[in-house]
């Protein structure tokens, strides 16, 4: 394969490089399988996404009128089993972390590359167990499987959609273990811990939670399964178990899963802001440890989802507290991407548009959280509509926004052509007011008290409930615009030169798209990072640039 | 891919820089991924050390019933098996076939008389009634409900184990089969040393499981 | 504190304007701190936009001094909003003595509530206003969880354990009651009212009521199933004895304390040997399988209700229960006891 791009036309890269199906299922280039990731992973955001559409649907009016009860509680619970374990979790690590640090830290792939291909199966076996059990009549639990009532009486497929979480959960700890191992020992010369982009920085603090708690809720869904089979286990009180248990180790492992999801869209926002703003991120290094400390605080908060769960009130107070201390680096990294906006030169690109949606929701999302973490504001809006909201406007007005923000910056890099400027701002303007308009009436309407979880409502919360309904429509039309766009620059997209953007960091100083083995020659690192300077003084390390 | 640079050392994949870089990156995977099986096995702990504050006396009966001599006996087997593996990469090291071969079949061997006795055990209980869920039966002290619970978490966390015992079977069978092919050098051992890691590991985690589940609090009332 | 914010539901309890207020702050916090980086974001956006394609501009050091100060200053907020927040929810788990009691046995899908007078109802609950209100809850199948957003108001209800929840409502009127835990097909089925009548009102409405009190059910059902054989209250009998043991401290064997409250005495009843009174024998049998989850609560509003009177001697320390933490001591998961195995029912006093 290397010695094809090396002898042939400038023009080979990894896309050309082979053709056939064959050459797709069993590569091991990681951009390629960065690019399986991403087929795999859209097909679930809008299949979640349909799901959502018909909640929404439901819930325009009081009556439970459009399905049955039973068929809504499917709906939502296949709507978050499919967007948090098949979309959002592998969503930006696995596509563009997957496409993007052998790239950033100037590596020819990732350090175990068949693993990563054996990351890709296993994902799509655990999709295919979960699709199963979707077509087989979908599952009823919640997302979040409670016991007893998921091992005793719900009589959806809990074992089928157990069992395809428990397969992806080692999809996810793989791609972890590749991103530890590889940014540990794969850094070209002369690229120091501090010299790393930021994205690497949250991919290595994700990568960290993907290691350490997926295995919890692998053996928490073994234990779970166990116990639907044979009727023995830990966690019915009838055997002398207590669910309380149950939902300690679920959220062990959940609660980080949160970061997962948003740890690397921070990332991206930090690459985005930097980079359309052509100026080193403000603090550095405290966004960079912010990281960190995210992902070490994250796992000592879980019980804040449980302070009416019968907890004790003094682990209670313990989980508040430190559920505030996690609160302090979000704080610092929005504080720090506002300064670097300070002097810079700021572009009004599509990927900035997002950076700053990404910026006003993580606002507001992260806020909220302290409303939650409140003891005795909790007690009221816990498992309302107001948690609801909260957590959209984390993993979806913050995962999302940075997922596609980074999409339509690394665009170029991914297909070597640029998408329709106007089109993108265009539909990143619906998203923004599309999102708003379905969430922000959640929050009034969680304190309202409206449980979540709910097929029919009074009468008193239809009007936020109808605002609701009417954005996701807009919502739902703006995630469409991209996906067609991207679809139709693929081929028709003017061609992208390596580094459209002026942008710094070593993948856009390889051709777009890169070569297979993505660097020529191993880079060597003289360079802070974001040491901006004049286009024409930065480097071309790969001279094979169409 | 790899195959076709004529100049790249034995052994070494094409992204790499040098065996080195490979060696350490095999290394830490393997770290990273046992630090994994630690948290899967910590749940399993957890729920055991909970259980067994809760029910002390309960668990304390229904342990007393497992037999601490074949337990014992087959942590003496692991413990040789874990001796013979690290023997095993030494003369890796030194390139010396031979005894590379034959410490990697004494290690499969012990690892196999390990799953041997395990089986026999199980056998047992099942004679005895003692598999949860599967008319199961108690009539020594203690609350049968509870004793079932400490059964149940016995036959997962052992079970557990014992596949990581048969995978590590499967691992050590290839290993075996390359080094007879003589497909490692004094230079280029590092899957032995990889698969010895986690060898190693699947024997500590039963130096754990022996004395929590056989030995703990078990013969007070005998 | 009385705030009142858009929004918000009826502000029917004691509750209701302290978490308001709380929400309310946050809400300025949040508006405050939201409109102060969007204006900066769009200021700087503004003033620094990109005037030409290849300008580089110069770079920023960051700020040590800027880093400590958005570090400092929001910790500190945080600090704040939990010590609120914790001294209003740590405030709801010091359950009062005087309450009223009531028991709630939730179960798929519908809310049973069982009054100390005797009367029962379904998905509805009459309570006077002014009073404080001690809910008492269990539940037959899954988690459920009590919630009454005009009270500000949550528990979840945990099938194997008791929870409780004390409130005191200040509004007469109807309000809606909703199971908040997802609990199958009719989750959202689960509602039903609490009636806050006034205290004339609330007399009559007890008055109408038919059945015995809670209690004398309970009395009934120690008798039948033949507690009453063991637990003799002159002493003699195998068991320790019931009366005037409700909220005291009970010495078990090997040296541990016990409140008897509620969790315990349900304990008791279904797993006699967990928690054995010191100076009697492990030999009580489990009820569990034999009496309802309403039964139970029957024989503990009885035992509770015998709990004032000191008669014989009594087997159990005598020193009035802490605060009861989080109305929930877990069957399986409590604290850990050490404490080796018995039921708070056995054999003779040596």
């Amino acid at each position: 394969m290397e010695s094809e791009v090396q002898n042939k036309a400038p023009r080979t890269h990894y896309i050309n490089a082979r053709y056939g199906l064959k050459s797709w299922l069993f590569t091991i280039d990681h951009k390629r399988i960065a690019l399986l990731y991403l087929a795999s992973i859209t097909f679930f955001f809008f299949l979640g996404g349909l799901f959502a559409v018909l909640i929404r649907l439901e819930l325009l009016t009081p009556k439970g009128d459009l399905v049955q009860a039973e068929t809504y509680n499917r709906f939502f619970t296949m709507h978050g089993v499919v967007m948090v374990f098949f979309f959002l979790i592998p969503a930006i690590p696995a596509t563009l972390g997957n496409f993007l640090i052998p790239l950033m830290i100037g590596a020819r792939d990732l350090a175990f590359p068949r693993l990563n291909l054996l990351s890709w199966y296993i994902y799509v076996v655990g999709a295919v167990f979960t699709l199963i059990a979707i077509v087989g009549g979908g599952v009823d639990t919640g997302w979040t499987f409670y016991t007893p009532y998921s091992t005793t009486y719900s009589n959806g497929n809990v074992l089928l959609t157990g069992i395809g979480i428990f397969i992806t959960g080692f999809s996810s700890i793989l791609t972890g273990l590749n991103f530890i191992v590889t940014i540990h020992t794969m850094r070209a010369p002369g690229l120091s811990w501090f010299r790393l982009p930021l994205f690497v920085w949250s991919h290595y603090a994700t990568s960290l939670i993907m290691v350490l708690g997926t295995p919890v809720i692998a053996i928490t869904i073994l234990l779970l399964a166990f116990e639907r089979i044979a009727h023995v286990g830990i966690f019915d009180p009838k055997l002398g178990g207590d669910p309380v248990l149950f939902q300690h180790l679920f959220w062990f492992y959940s609660h980080p899963a949160v970061y997962i999801m948003v740890l690397p869209a921070m990332g991206v926002i930090s690459e985005l802001v930097a980079n359309m703003t052509r100026k080193n991120i403000f603090g550095y290094k405290f966004v960079a440890l912010a990281s960190i400390a995210i992902a070490i605080f994250g796992f000592l908060v879980w019980g804040h989802h449980m302070f009416v769960s019968t907890q004790s009130v003094y682990a209670g107070m313990i989980f508040s507290i430190l559920s505030y201390a996690v609160a302090i680096p979000s704080a610092v990294k929005t504080f720090n991407w506002t300064a670097t906006l300070y002097k810079g030169s700021i572009s009004y690109n599509t990927p900035m548009l997002y950076a700053f949606g990404f910026i006003g929701f993580f606002i507001i999302g992260g806020m909220t959280g302290l409303f939650l973490a409140a003891l005795g504001l909790d007690i009221h809006v816990h498992d309302t509509y107001f948690v609801v909201a909260h957590f959209h406007y984390i993993m979806v007005g913050g995962t999302i926004m940075g997922y596609l923000g980074g999409l339509h910056y690394w665009w170029p890099k991914i297909s070597g052509r640029m998408y329709p400027e106007g089109w993108a701002r265009f539909a990143a303007l619906v998203i923004f007011v599309g999102f708003n308009l379905t969430f922000f009436p959640q929050f009034l309407l969680g304190y309202q008290g409206m449980p979540r979880r709910y097929y029919a409502y009074p009468d008193e919360f239809q009007v936020l409930n109808v605002m609701s309904s009417a954005g996701a429509s807009i919502l739902g039309v703006g995630y469409l615009i991209p996906m067609v766009y991207l679809f139709w620059s693929m081929r028709y997209g003017p061609k992208a030169g390596s580094n459209p953007w002026g942008a710094f960091g070593l993948e856009w100083r390889t051709s777009s798209p890169p070569p297979t083995e993505n660097f020529k020659v191993t880079p060597v690192v003289t360079w802070e990072a974001y040491e901006f300077s004049p286009v024409e003084e930065t480097e071309v390390i790969d001279i094979s640039t169409p | 891919m790899a195959d076709t640079h004529t100049a790249t050392p034995y052994g070494l994949a094409h992204h790499f820089d040098d065996v080195e870089q490979q060696r350490e990156a095999g290394t830490l995977g393997m770290w990273a991924f046992l630090i994994t099986e630690i948290m899967f096995f910590g749940g399993l702990f957890l729920a055991y050390i909970l259980y067994r504050s809760t029910f002390p006396d309960d668990f304390a009966a229904a342990s007393a019933h497992l037999d601490w001599k074949l337990g014992g006996t087959n942590t003496g087997v692991l413990i040789c098996s874990s001796l013979t593996m690290a023997m095993a990469v030494y003369h890796s090291q030194t390139g010396n076939k031979k005894w590379l071969i034959i410490c990697l079949l004494l290690t499969m061997i012990l690892g196999a008389a390990f799953l041997g006795i395990k089986a026999y055990e199980y056998h047992d209980k099942y004679v005895s009634h003692l598999i949860p869920g599967f008319d199961f039966h108690w009539t020594g002290h203690g609350s049968p409900k509870h004793v079932e619970m400490f059964y149940y978490l016995y036959f997962v966390m052992t079970g557990i184990h014992a596949l990581h015992m048969i995978i590590g079977l499967g691992i050590m069978t290839v290993i075996t089969v390359m080094a007879r092919r003589g497909r490692f050098t004094p230079e280029y051992y590092a899957p032995i040393e990889i698969s010895g890691l986690y060898w190693h590991f699947v024997d500590i985690v039963w130096i754990f499981l022996f004395p929590l589940l056989y030995l703990l609090g078990a013969h007070i009332h005998h | 504190m009385q705030v009142s914010v858009p929004f918000a539901p009826d502000q029917a309890s004691t509750y209701s304007g302290e978490v308001d207020a709380l929400y309310g702050f946050l809400w300025a916090l949040t508006i405050g701190v939201g409109a102060v980086l969007t204006i900066l974001i769009i200021y700087f956006a503004v003033k620094y936009r990109r005037r030409t394609e290849d300008e580089i501009p110069k770079a920023v050091e960051g700020s040590l001094k800027l880093e400590v100060v958005w570090t400092v200053i929001p910790f500190f907020i945080a600090m704040g909003i939990f010590t609120w927040g914790a001294s209003i929810y740590y405030k709801r788990y010091s359950p009062p003595s005087e309450a009223l009691d009531v028991y709630v046995v939730a179960k798929q899908w519908m809310w049973k509530f069982q009054h100390l007078d005797g009367q029962r109802e379904i998905n509805e609950l009459h309570i006077p206003v002014g009073r404080k209100i001690k809910l008492t809850m269990t539940t037959e199948d899954v988690i459920h969880s009590l919630f009454v957003p005009a009270f500000r108001l949550k528990m979840d209800v945990v099938p194997g354990k008791y929870s409780s929840i004390w409130f005191q409502p200040t509004e007469a009127g109807r309000y809606h009651l909703f199971c908040a835990e997802y609990c199958g097909t009719s989750h959202s089925g689960m509602i039903g009212w609490i009636d806050v009548m006034e205290p004339s009102e609330y007399q009559s409405w007890l008055s109408g009521g038919s059945g015995e009190a809670l209690a004398a059910s309970g009395e009934k059902l120690f008798q039948q199933l033949g507690c009453v054989t063991c637990h003799r209250s002159d002493g003699q009998g195998r068991g320790p004895i019931l009366e005037g043991l409700f909220g005291k401290e009970a010495a078990l064997q090997g040296g541990q304390k016990v409140t008897a409250d509620e969790a315990y005495v349900r304990e008791s009843i279904l797993n006699p040997k967990a928690k054995v009174v010191e100076g009697y024998q492990p030999i009580m049998p489990t009820f569990q399988g034999l009496v309802t989850e309403e039964q139970l609560l029957q024989l503990v509003a009885y035992v509770k209700s015998i709990g004032k009177t000191q008669t014989g001697t009594n087997p159990a320390g005598a020193s009035p229960s802490p605060p009861n933490k989080m109305g929930a001591a877990a069957v399986p998961t409590g604290p850990p006891q050490t404490g080796r195995s018995g039921g708070a029912e056995a054999k003779k006093p040596r």
